[in-house]
């Protein structure tokens, strides 16, 4: 089985899974705790309660959060392969929390930040590398996004997956924004950069190792699903 | 060489005693409030100090701000890890070494650093990262130090090195350390020598808080904050230009001089405008345009007559 073809049945049965009212209630749960980092943090900066540089404080909060969720959904697969554990019908609230993060990210820079200033807005994101790479994983995003229900996945067939390897150029990008945006080397950087560069490197490396593993064991890791 | 002239303080920016002694009860009581300042606190000694010239009408920065939004990566990259991760550091005892082209190389102690005229220099301090505050600092100037050692003739900078602690310094331990220890920073003799330079032993009326630097740093108000080395240990003047920690470590981005200059961006961001810590609030943050050397312009821009400051940013 290819892993397009795993990907696409995981879809139809993220289809299936409304029919089962407490895995639905577990993605809108999860909905609901991947906005409250966003939600206190916004809380605490418009009561006054960040100290210092309050919108650059929420602005890298945002950034962060959003790196978290989209390595998360990217994970799903190798997860599932690996350690036998599906979550694959939080896949998609994953990816979908990513792109309302960068969403949010972009905003506070864009509003809060810099005032709408667009002509300065433009000449960071002309000028400078680390702010350009950022904004091009932000419109890489969108037609992810837009694309993230049932009826795409219906409609695009085999296309919806070539489509969605574009998160795989996203990770990496939005990983290499946030190591350059930073004055200094440290570690939290080089782990998301590490992490991301792991999790797209699995991809082409997926099909020698799940044949590996079928060979180990004569029994099919289907059940595992 | 031009004479250097302090100017006059104009009796409109003399704080009367009654107001200056009730502010600093306002601030004992505001810094005993806040918990998370508690261990600082306690530390922080009065000190005796008089005010000094170059004030400024702005609004001096709510000491919360000043004391828990800081960069001295010694403790950690985190603006909050300094405040958090600095109480064990001890700045007492101390002692400050001078040395180098000097006839009278010295070693002063934290008694002898602190009795030199205290004066409140109310500064603006502009950080690289395109934020600013305003801080009451208690200090005196660097000329005086630089007088007393004597600097020879063949002396044409000042180097400053911070203490090495990892066992006090979170930072200066582990496999990450974002730069070589330690840090160093770097001045021209005529730079140090400027009334408006100072070595800081406190602020807000009281000894430096670990986390700003204690017990002594450089204050120099017209460069971006990074130049404001904290906690020396060392002071060497020397023929020739010191190496100094940021321009070592990404020296398209960090020049020696770093003089406060909005018509030269910092490679990845703007420095033509600044957010004011602690003013505005999250809808409407305190941005404002930044000044040619911080706004001391008309004191020190003839340190750099007839120099190109975009190649030497």
């Amino acid at each position: 089985m290819t892993g397009a073809a795993t990907d696409r049945a995981a879809g139809r049965s993220g289809g299936r899974a409304a029919a089962w009212p407490w895995r639905s209630a577990a993605v809108w749960a999860l909905y609901a705790a991947g906005f409250v980092p966003a939600a206190w943090y916004f809380w605490l900066g418009a009561t006054g309660r960040i100290p210092g540089n309050a919108i650059k404080e929420f602005e890298h909060l945002l950034g962060i959060w959003a790196l978290r969720f989209l390595l998360a959904a990217l994970a799903v697969t190798p997860l599932r392969d690996l350690a036998g554990i599906s979550l694959m019908r939080y896949r998609r609230a994953l990816g979908l929390l990513a792109f309302w993060y960068v969403v949010m990210h972009f905003l506070t820079y864009m509003v809060l930040d810099k005032n709408l200033d667009l002509a300065v807005i433009l000449a960071d994101i002309a000028r400078r590398p680390f702010i350009t790479i950022g904004m091009a994983c932000l419109v890489l995003l969108i037609p992810l996004a837009a694309t993230s229900n049932a009826l795409s996945i219906r409609r695009l067939g085999p296309n919806w997956n070539r489509l969605h390897r574009l998160a795989y150029v996203v990770a990496l990008g939005g990983a290499t924004h946030y190591a350059m945006s930073v004055k200094v080397v440290t570690a939290e950087p080089f782990v998301y950069l590490a992490l991301a560069a792991a999790l797209v490197l699995y991809r082409p490396l997926r099909p020698a190792i799940l044949r590996r593993r079928r060979r180990g064991r004569p029994a099919p890791a289907a059940r595992q699903g | 060489m031009a004479v250097y002239r302090i100017p006059p303080v104009p009796q409109s920016e003399i704080t009367p005693e009654p107001v200056y002694l009730n502010r600093r009860a306002l601030i004992a009581g505001a810094l005993a409030s806040i918990p998370a300042l508690g261990a600082a606190a306690a530390a922080a000694a009065p000190l005796a100090v008089k005010p000094g010239p170059f004030g400024t009408d702005e609004p001096p920065t709510p000491i919360k701000d000043v004391t828990t939004y800081n960069n001295f990566y010694e403790f950690g990259v985190g603006k909050g890890d300094p405040a958090a991760r600095s109480g064990n550091f001890k700045p007492e005892p101390w002692t400050l070494t001078v040395d180098g082209l000097v006839g009278k190389p010295r070693t002063f102690d934290l008694d002898a650093l602190r009795g030199f005229p205290l004066e409140e220099r109310v500064y603006r301090m502009r950080c690289v990262e395109a934020w600013s505050m305003v801080i009451p600092w208690v200090g005196f100037p660097l000329g005086l130090l630089l007088d007393m050692v004597e600097p020879l003739g063949s002396a044409k900078y000042v180097a400053f090195e911070t203490v090495v602690r990892p066992d006090e310094m979170p930072g200066q331990k582990g496999l990450f350390q974002p730069l070589p220890w330690p840090y160093v920073e770097g001045l021209r003799l005529d730079e140090a020598r400027h009334p408006l330079a100072i070595l800081a032993v406190g602020l807000y009326g009281r000894t430096l808080p670990n986390q700003n630097g204690a017990p002594v740093r450089l204050v120099v108000p017209w460069k971006y904050g990074f130049k404001g080395i904290k906690s020396i240990v060392r002071i060497s003047l020397t023929e020739d230009e010191p190496v100094t920690s940021w321009s070592r470590m990404a020296p398209h981005e960090y020049g020696f001089y770093a003089n406060v200059n909005p018509e030269v961006d910092h490679p990845r961001w703007s420095q033509a405008s600044e957010i004011r810590i602690g003013e505005g609030g999250f809808f409407s943050p305190g941005r404002r345009d930044t000044l040619p050397f911080n706004g001391y312009g008309e004191h020190v821009a003839g340190l750099y007559a007839g120099m190109d400051l975009r190649a030497s940013y």
